[in-house]
């Protein structure tokens, strides 16, 4: 097995980038995510990728529009502020179909906010992270090995449904370190013959675009894309179950927030309060059918969040008015305490005719 | 064809035998077709990777025949850049008007260009947005008419047109810069021999390359395309003077970096070679 | 390795800027990932790091680790008044403070927790270990309550001081004797 390392959030996720081939990495500085850009300047040249500080996440963003229509595996990484900016170039990689993984250290907001840890780019990530009828998958990491993890089943998700994919991480994710194992490095990848390398006089030219002046043609494509978006949520959801089994309270939180949230879970138990913790790791596709999964036993949901309630709306869908769903969060950068969470579930057990 | 038939003419093999949607008289054309002759010649059409901008030319992906990427409004220069740190063997370029590359796009332009991107960048200037019906460019003369300068720009109010060239070859990143126009056979020949120089030099590893093509747009000028070039001889070029602003070879460098080199020769930091003993 | 049989810890440092509670965090940190038991540490960032306080939460434990941020630690290690002041009241009753008395002048009362003043920037700038006070602040901790195997101790300083600062690694252990004696 491989060495188990303590290293930060965003160091363990730019090292497994490299590991599952990314050789090109655009970059504007903003905390909290510095770290991921710093190590990639380091590293890169050492291993004869790129690393470019761009002028701006807007162009950083477009650098990775590039990299990918020439067919490599290509990132860029940023926080909040600086992914309202980088929404357009996630809008045209989408109309495109361009795989590149995008990474979101969130921070507090709205506008400058702050920079401790939040949640609050929930909706931005899953439902608008810029314009037009086109989703991504949005990976959430709470420990360091899936910092790792996530960014590295990133770059192959891209590849396979050629899209952008988001990992959405956050401040404390970030900045905490912990033991890690790092993936394996990618011996090989998948061949792009859509890419646009140069035709060598041996093909048709390639082109890479997202402009439809025909209503018919560009509703033609949007409805094909749905369909592979389609086959995204049959496959490619994934949560984790704690405690789950015969939970009456279902908790609901991803990243940082899962792991308070766990800890309270496991003081309720020792108060024989029937709860377990569904941790989305998937935002999208939402994890539906774990939460279709959960409604057999439990009587409310609640979503725990660094936000103003943004995931709970996902969480009501999907539980579609067959439980209570309520909702407990802090915001600005806040980070939740264990104590307030076990209330807030002492709060749903008790509207749920539980306790 | 008959035997005492000789072809004198033809389309360039990297120019696709497809409908353009130019407007009679615009000079696109005629860049387009420079640009191509230039990758036949240069027989890199098949090493050659363009970037269409967002404006008249969008659909020009459609026109080159080297592989094409459609960009976001500004950001061709950026994309460029993407490409040409994966493919650093191939051609990369840039194909952009003026609200795209000198307005919306001004970052990624000035960015590409001080990095010294081994890229070419083609540049339509013809002081107004085409595309969206003919408002005020980033180049619109002063007190000329546009849709949204109805009374004439108000340089008090709207500003100054910039100057592309002259701006960009403050930089140390380009090694070529050169303002042309298509208006007659011996300028677009001159353009001809720019544009093929500007490939050439990012194929030989000089460095950045820049031709801005003083061009026309007869439709939204509201001129026939002879009075166009008239108007563009009279307003446009004495404003946007033609000629060499950059280049390294001709002052006697290798390349961009060679040059730049030269200019900041006085600042220790950026010459660690002359520090004795190092640090 | 060992099995561990040493107790969870919540351990909270806290100092200025430049004192190293960073650095001291994380040799803490590295003796739960030699002694193979869980551990998270997570730092204070931002503008705060700049000449301002400096804190970081170290978590030592058996079973996965929840919030990694510690709000109500075991043991606090202060090495100036300001962070005594912020995060003495937080301190678990039973718990431990170690403050460097040198920058530490006062320690409000509280008899429910067992505090340990000893001015080890002093001790380790008249050692000739300037700058290795927070060090020898971990050494203190480790005599008053271990939380790992001795040898662990010594392999986490080894990990955290680069193998090519060797000067640097028989310092940092000084430091650490002495913290441990004083």
């Amino acid at each position: 097995m491989a060495e188990k390392v303590l290293m930060k959030g965003n160091e363990a996720l730019a090292e497994s980038a490299l590991r599952a081939g990314c050789r090109f990495f655009f970059g504007y500085p903003i905390t909290p995510q510095t770290e991921l850009a710093a190590y990639m300047s380091k590293r890169m040249p050492k291993i004869g990728g790129t690393y470019l500080q761009a002028e701006s996440e807007i162009a950083a963003i477009n650098m990775v529009y590039g990299a990918a229509s020439a067919g490599a595996r290509a990132m860029t990484s940023s926080s909040s502020p600086g992914i309202s900016l980088k929404g357009e170039g996630i809008s045209y990689m989408a109309g495109s179909d361009l795989p590149g993984v995008i990474i979101n250290v969130q921070r507090g907001g709205p506008g400058l906010g702050g920079i401790q840890p939040s949640q609050s780019d929930y909706w931005q990530a899953t439902r608008a992270t810029g314009h037009g009828d086109f989703f991504m998958p949005v990976l959430a990491p709470s420990t360091v090995q899936e910092m790792a993890d996530c960014v590295y089943r990133a770059f192959d998700l891209a590849d396979e449904y050629r899209t952008p994919v988001m990992v959405l991480a956050d401040g404390m994710l970030g900045q905490m370190m912990e033991p890690v194992v790092l993936p394996e490095p990618k011996e090989s990848l998948p061949e792009k013959p859509w890419a646009t390398t140069g035709h060598k006089g041996k093909r048709a030219h390639n082109i890479v675009n997202s402009l439809y002046l025909t209503a018919d043609a560009l509703e033609k494509l949007n409805i094909e894309r749905f369909k592979r978006y389609e086959v995204i949520r049959e496959k490619e959801q994934r949560s984790e179950s704690f405690m789950l089994d015969d939970a009456e309270i279902v908790v609901v939180a991803f990243g940082a927030s899962s792991r308070v949230a766990r800890s309270a879970v496991v003081a309720a138990r020792e108060e024989g309060i029937k709860v377990g913790l569904l941790r989305p790791i998937t935002l999208w596709p939402f994890p539906t059918k774990a939460i279709e999964g959960a409604l057999s036993h439990a009587k409310a949901f609640l979503s725990v969040e660094m936000n103003m309630g943004q995931m709970v709306d996902d969480v009501r869908l999907a539980v579609n008015g067959r439980a209570a769903v309520d909702f407990y969060g802090r915001t600005g950068g806040v980070i939740p305490t264990p104590e307030e969470v076990l209330s807030a579930i002492k709060d749903s057990a008790k509207r749920g005719g539980v306790l | 064809m008959a035997q005492d038939e000789k072809l004198v003419f033809s389309r360039p093999h990297s120019l696709l035998p497809v409908v353009t949607n130019y407007c009679p008289g615009c000079t696109h054309g005629i860049v387009h077709r420079l640009v191509c002759e230039t990758m036949d010649e240069l027989d890199i059409e098949g090493q050659t990777v363009g970037v269409a901008p967002v404006g008249c030319s969008v659909m020009s992906y459609d026109f080159f025949g080297c592989d094409m990427i459609e960009a976001a409004h500004g950001r061709a220069p950026a994309v460029a850049t993407g490409v040409k740190r994966v493919l650093p063997d191939h051609v990369v370029f840039a194909y952009q008007g003026d609200g795209d590359l000198a307005s919306i796009g001004m970052a990624e332009t000035v960015h590409a260009a001080t990095r010294g991107e081994h890229i070419t960048v083609i540049f339509i200037n013809n002081a107004i947005y085409g595309m969206t019906g003919g408002q005020m460019a980033p180049t619109s003369l002063p007190n000329q008419v546009t849709q949204t300068s109805p009374y004439g720009r108000d340089v008090s109010k709207a500003g100054y047109p910039v100057r592309v060239c002259e701006l960009l070859s403050t930089l140390d990143g380009p090694a070529y810069i050169e303002r042309v126009t298509v208006d007659c056979k011996k300028n677009i020949r001159k353009a001809k021999n720019a544009i093929k120089k500007a490939f050439q030099y990012q194929i030989d590893g000089v460095g950045y390359s820049f031709i801005e093509v003083v061009s026309t747009c007869p439709t939204n000028w509201g001129l026939t395309p002879q009075e166009a070039f008239e108007w563009m001889r009279e307003n446009m070029l004495p404003y946007y003077p033609l000629g060499v602003y950059r280049d390294v070879v001709a002052d006697g460098y290798a390349n961009a970096a060679e040059a730049a080199s030269a200019r900041s020769a006085a600042c220790p930091i950026a010459h660690p070679e002359k520090s004795e003993g190092g640090n | 390795m060992a099995e561990t049989t040493y107790p969870d810890r919540k351990i909270v440092l806290a100092g200025f800027g430049g004192q190293g509670v960073l650095f001291a965090g994380k040799v803490i940190a590295y003796t739960g990932l030699i002694g193979n038991r869980e551990v998270s540490w997570l730092p204070s960032y931002g503008p705060e790091m700049r000449g301002g306080t400096a804190n970081c939460s170290v978590s030592l434990a058996s079973d996965p680790i929840g919030s990694p941020l510690i709000t109500a630690p075991d043991v606090l290690i202060a090495m100036n008044q300001p962070s005594l002041d912020k995060f003495i009241d937080a301190v678990v009753p039973g718990g431990l403070i170690i403050a460097d008395s040198t920058l530490v002048q006062n320690i409000p009362e509280r008899s429910d927790v067992t505090v340990k003043a000893i001015p080890a920037a002093d001790i380790a700038e008249k050692a000739g270990l300037k700058g290795l006070g927070n060090i020898v602040l971990v050494g203190a901790l480790f005599a008053a309550d271990p939380f790992c195997d001795p040898e662990v101790l010594t392999a986490a300083i080894e990990k955290c001081v680069p193998a090519r600062k060797a000067a640097m690694l028989d310092k940092n252990k000084q430091a650490l004797s002495l913290g441990i004696e004083a």
